[in-house]
C-alpha cells in the first residue's frame, strides 16, 4: 500500500499552503505505515475547511453536522470495533459547537482518534473568532477584540480523564505522522490537537509563529508521559514557548471493554435474527 | 354475593415516596393473574418526595384500555387524598383510609352515600414491621372488600419483594393478611361491588414503552441511545436492564444531540438503531433528523409525547407533537410517521419501524404518548411468529466485486440505492451532510440537486404503495364518522362498546395508525361519504384536523379537544358520542 491508495478523484479545495495539507499527508502515511486498508477506515469529519477534507481521502467517509462528528464516531466504533475510526474536526467545530461532545467523548474513552485542525479561528466562514483564538484578537465578529479567555483543549482533555493527549504541528509532518500512528494504535480515546495555520485569515498564528515558539516534548529531557501534573504544567505554557508532542498517556480500558455484550465479534458482524423473547416476557406475566 | 359487576375502578393516593405506584402495580398484577383485564393510569407531579400521587386501576371482565373519571374504591393514605379525590367516588363506593393519618365526617360520607372504612394502617403496619407497608396492607384490605382471596396476592408480593430479602417478603405477606383480616372482621358484607369471575388466561401486563422496546428487541435492534426524559425514560431503563443478555448496546449519552448522532453512526456501519425521547429532546434531535434524511441512513426515532411547549407538564399526557414531527428540520426530505394506539400496536410498530427504516433508508418516527407509554394494560402475550427481518438493499462483498464503479446514491427508479457498509472493499462512499453526487462527493450542481431530491422522494412513493390505510371500526357504512389517532383508541373503543346498539349502529370510527405519508385518497373517500364528522384529539390545535385539511381540503368543524394534561375519560367520550 502507498500514500496514493488514499487519494480520491476529488481536487482539494483548500488554499495553497493551507496547514490542512500537512495533516492529510501525515495521516495517509500513518495509515500506510500501519498497513490499514482504506476500506477499514471510517473518517468522520465535522463541518469546516477540515471537514471538506472528507472528499479528498479515500476511505469510508461521514461528513457530519457542525460539531457532531464525535458522537457519530463513538456510535460507529461501538457498533463495529473492527473499523479504524478517525475523527477530523476544526477548532471552531470541535471546541465551539462540539465542546460538550468533546468532554464526554474524552470521559467515555471509546477507542477512536480525534484529530483537531486547530487554526485558532473559523476559516470556512471567513475568519471569525474561535474558542482557541487568543484573548484580545480582533476578527470580523470581534472588532473590539475577543473578550473571552481562550480554551485549552489539552488541559480540558487532561481534566476529563483523557487517556491519550497530544499536540501536533502541521509544519512538522514527520513528527505528526509518528504521533498519529501512536494515537491510532492507542486503545482508547486519543486527542491530537494539531496547530494548522490558516494562511488566508490568520495573520498572527502563522507557520513562522509556531516555528519560533514550539519545543518538542518528546525530546525534552526527563519528561515522562505518565505524569498528569507534569502534563498540565507543560500544557499551560503559552507565550514565547509552546510545547507540542505527547503530553500524557495511560492504559485505562476503553469504553467497550466494560460491555460484556461486546465480547466476541463486532456487533454488526453477528447474524441478525428474530430474537426469542419468551424469557423476557416472564416478568410481565 | 349479589350484584356482581363486570368492572370496578380502584384508586390509591398519597405522597410520592409512599409506594403508591408499586402497590398499584402489584394490585394490577393480582387481577391479571386472576384472569381479569386491567388498565392503569397514574398522576404524579415532577418531584421525588411529597406532592400528590395517585394510581388508578380499572379492572374489567372484558378487554380494557381506558379509565373512568368516577371510581368505586378510594384508598387514602393521607388526608390530602380525601380532599383531592373523594368527589370522584361513585354512589355506593367505598373509602378506605388510614384512620391514624386522616379523618372524614360521617355526615359527608352519608351525604355522598359512600361507605367509609377507617383502618389504623400506620399502627398496624408498624406492628407488622414498618410504616412503609401501609400500601401493601391496604391491598389486603381492598382484596377482602372485593371478595378475592389472598392466594395470588401472596405470590405477587413475594415476587415483588424477593430481591429485598426474606424478612421484607415475610413482613409484607403479614401486612397483606392483617389488612385482609381487618376488613373481614370489621366490615364484611358492607361492600356490594364484587366482580364476576373470569378464567385465567395467557395475558401479560405491560406498558406501550415496554411493548415498543420488546417489539424492537424481537426485530433485531442492537443499538439504542437515549437521554432520560419523562415519559420516554422507561424504554431506556428497560433496554438498559436487558442489554447484556440480549446483546444490545444501550448508551445513555450526554444530550439528545449526541444520542441521535451516535445512533446514526452505529446505523451507518450496519447496526439496527433506535433512539427515544419526548418532545423537548426531539427538538435537540431535529438537526440530526435532517441529516438522516440527506444521508439516507436508517434510523427509528421515538417521541413519547408530553404536554409542551418547553418543559411543559413533564409527567402528564398530550398529543401535541404531530405537526412538529411532520415539519421538524429544515428542507424537504421524506420521513415515515406512525402512532400506536395501544401497547399491542406499539409492539408491532417496534419491529415494523426497524424494517421500514432499513428498506426505505429514511427516518421512521414513532409517536406515542404518556397515557399508553406509562399505562399498564393486559394484552395477550406477544409472539414473534409474524416478525421477519428485512434489512433492505445492502450489497454483499460478492455483489460489490462485480460492480465496476459503486455509487451509493445512484439515481434509480424506486429511489432506493443499494447501501454498502464500512469495511467492504470497493464500496467506498461519503455519507455527506452536504448535498452530494451519486458517489457522495459534495456537489452544488443544479441538475444533480434536482435528481437527488427527487430520488429521495421516490422512496416515499414506494412506501406509500404498500402502507396500511386507516382502520375503520363500527358500522363501515355509517354516515357519522369519528376520527382520531394514537392513544385515544382505548377510550374511544371502550366507550363505543358500552353505547346502546341504536347509537352504535350509526357510528363508524376511523383510526390513523400511519400518519405520513398521508392516506389522502382513503380519507377523502370516507369523509366525503360522511354526513357528520367528529374529530377527537388530545391537543388544543386539532393537529390531525389541520393535516387532513392540508391534504384533502376537508375541514372538520366538530371537534372534541382536550389539553389539560389529562387523557379523555370514558365519561367524556360517552357523552360526546351520545350527543353526536
Amino acid at each position: 500500500m502507498i500514500e496514493k491508495d488514499f487519494n480520491t478523484s476529488y481536487k482539494p479545495s483548500w488554499c495553497p499552503g493551507c496547514g490542512n495539507f500537512g495533516i492529510f499527508i501525515a495521516l495517509k502515511n500513518a495509515l500506510v505505515e500501519l498497513n490499514i486498508k482504506p476500506e477499514n477506515v471510517l473518517l468522520v469529519a465535522g463541518v469546516g475547511c477540515s471537514g471538506n477534507g472528507v472528499n479528498f481521502l479515500k476511505a469510508y467517509g461521514w461528513h457530519s453536522l457542525h460539531g457532531r462528528a464525535l458522537p457519530t464516531a463513538v456510535g460507529a466504533k461501538l457498533a463495529n470495533k473492527d473499523l479504524t475510526v478517525i475523527v477530523m474536526a476544526g477548532d471552531g467545530d470541535g471546541y465551539g459547537e462540539g465542546m460538550a461532545h468533546f468532554i464526554h467523548a474524552v470521559r467515555g474513552n471509546t477507542n477512536i482518534t480525534y484529530i483537531t485542525h486547530d487554526n485558532q479561528l473559523y476559516a470556512l466562514t471567513t475568519g471569525q473568532a474561535a474558542p482557541t483564538t487568543d484573548k484580545g484578537t480582533q476578527t470580523k465578529s470581534t472588532p473590539g477584540g475577543l473578550i473571552e479567555e481562550k480554551a485549552n483543549p489539552i488541559t480540558l482533555a487532561l481534566s476529563s480523564g483523557g487517556s491519550f493527549v497530544a499536540r501536533g504541528f502541521s509544519g512538522d509532518a514527520t513528527h505528526l505522522k509518528e504521533l498519529l500512528k501512536k494515537a491510532i494504535l492507542h486503545q482508547g480515546f486519543s486527542l491530537v490537537d494539531v496547530f494548522q495555520p490558516c494562511v488566508t485569515f490568520n495573520k498572527v498564528n502563522t507557520f513562522k509563529y509556531f516555528f519560533d515558539r514550539l519545543y518538542n516534548l518528546d525530546k525534552k529531557e526527563g519528561y515522562t508521559t505518565n505524569d498528569v501534573l507534569a502534563a498540565y504544567k507543560e500544557a499551560m505554557v503559552w507565550g514565547d514557548k509552546i510545547a507540542y508532542g505527547l503530553f500524557y498517556e495511560d492504559k485505562r480500558p476503553s469504553y467497550d471493554k466494560y460491555l460484556p455484550q461486546l465480547n466476541g465479534p463486532a456487533l454488526v458482524k453477528r447474524p441478525m435474527k428474530v430474537r426469542n423473547i419468551e424469557q423476557l416476557l416472564k416478568e410481565f406475566a | 354475593m349479589e350484584n356482581k359487576k363486570n368492572n370496578l375502578t380502584w384508586k390509591i393516593g398519597g405522597e410520592a415516596g409512599f409506594g403508591i405506584k408499586s402497590a398499584g402495580m402489584m394490585f394490577g398484577k393480582i387481577f391479571m393473574r386472576a384472569g381479569y383485564e386491567v388498565f392503569d393510569y397514574t398522576e404524579y407531579p415532577s418531584i421525588i418526595r411529597g406532592g400528590h400521587n395517585t394510581y388508578q386501576l380499572l379492572v374489567d371482565t372484558r378487554p380494557v384500555n381506558s379509565i373512568n373519571k368516577k371510581i368505586d374504591i378510594l384508598v387514602a393514605l393521607n388526608q390530602n387524598t380525601i380532599e383531592q379525590n373523594f368527589s370522584e367516588l361513585n354512589v355506593g363506593g367505598v373509602l378506605i383510609y388510614d384512620s391514624d393519618k386522616a379523618k372524614i365526617l360521617p355526615a359527608k360520607l352519608a351525604k355522598a352515600q359512600i361507605t367509609g372504612l377507617g383502618i389504623p394502617l400506620t399502627t398496624l403496619a408498624k406492628e407488622a414491621g414498618g410504616e412503609v407497608m401501609r400500601n401493601v396492607m391496604s391491598l389486603g384490605a381492598s382484596l377482602a372488600l372485593i371478595g378475592q382471596s389472598l392466594d395470588i396476592a401472596n405470590k405477587i408480593v413475594k415476587e415483588n419483594f424477593s430481591r429485598k430479602g426474606e424478612v421484607v417478603v415475610t413482613n409484607n405477606i403479614k401486612a397483606l393478611k392483617i389488612g385482609f383480616d381487618f376488613v373481614t372482621a370489621n366490615f364484611k358484607g358492607q361492600f356490594m361491588c364484587q366482580l364476576l369471575t373470569r378464567p385465567a388466561n395467557n395475558n401479560i401486563l405491560i406498558t406501550a414503552n415496554e411493548a415498543l422496546a420488546l417489539g424492537a428487541v424481537a426485530g433485531g435492534l442492537n443499538f439504542y441511545a437515549a437521554y432520560p426524559m419523562t415519559p420516554s425514560s422507561t424504554i431506556l431503563h428497560y433496554l438498559a436492564k436487558i442489554a447484556d443478555k440480549t446483546g444490545i448496546v444501550v448508551k445513555h449519552a450526554e444530550d439528545e444531540i449526541s444520542v441521535a448522532n451516535m445512533a446514526l453512526g452505529a446505523s451507518h456501519v450496519g447496526a439496527r438503531a433506535m433512539i427515544g425521547t419526548s418532545g423537548g429532546g426531539f427538538s435537540l434531535m431535529t438537526e440530526t433528523l435532517g441529516l438522516v434524511g440527506l444521508t439516507e441512513t436508517p434510523l427509528v426515532m421515538v417521541d413519547v409525547q408530553r404536554p409542551g411547549p418547553a418543559t411543559g407538564l413533564p409527567t402528564w399526557t398530550e398529543q401535541g407533537d404531530l405537526q412538529f414531527m411532520l415539519h421538524a428540520a429544515q428542507g424537504d426530505f421524506p420521513r415515515i410517521i406512525m402512532a400506536p394506539g395501544d401497547a399491542t400496536e406499539a409492539y408491532q410498530m417496534g419491529h415494523q419501524a426497524l424494517n421500514w427504516a432499513d428498506m426505505y433508508q429514511l427516518p421512521v418516527i414513532i409517536l406515542s404518548d404518556k397515557l399508553i407509554a406509562e399505562g399498564n394494560t393486559t394484552i395477550p402475550k406477544f409472539d414473534t411468529k409474524n416478525i421477519k427481518i428485512n434489512r433492505g438493499k445492502i450489497l454483499t462483498v460478492e455483489q460489490l466485486r462485480k460492480i465496476k464503479e459503486y455509487r451509493r446514491y445512484k439515481v434509480v427508479p424506486d429511489g432506493i440505492s443499494p447501501r454498502t457498509l464500512p469495511g467492504m472493499a470497493n464500496g467506498f462512499f461519503i455519507a455527506n451532510s452536504d448535498e452530494h453526487d451519486p458517489y457522495g462527493f459534495s456537489n452544488e450542481d443544479s441538475q444533480n440537486r434536482i435528481e437527488q431530491v427527487d430520488k429521495r422522494y421516490r422512496k416515499l412513493e414506494q412506501f406509500a404503495k404498500t402502507m396500511s390505510q386507516p382502520l375503520v371500526y363500527g358500522n363501515p357504512k355509517a354516515k357519522k364518522t369519528v376520527v382520531f389517532w394514537g392513544s385515544n383508541k382505548g377510550v374511544i373503543l371502550d366507550s363505543y362498546v358500552n353505547l346502546p346498539d341504536k347509537i352504535k349502529s350509526k357510528l363508524r370510527i376511523m383510526q390513523y395508525q400511519y400518519l405520513w405519508p398521508f392516506p389522502a385518497e382513503f380519507t377523502k373517500h370516507i369523509l366525503n361519504n360522511s354526513k357528520e364528522i367528529l374529530l377527537i384529539e388530545n391537543n388544543s390545535n386539532a393537529q390531525l384536523g389541520n393535516l387532513i385539511a392540508q391534504e384533502t381540503g376537508i375541514v372538520i368543524k366538530n371537534k372534541l379537544l382536550k389539553y389539560d394534561g389529562r387523557p379523555f375519560f370514558r365519561e367524556d367520550i360517552i357523552s360526546a358520542l351520545k350527543n353526536f
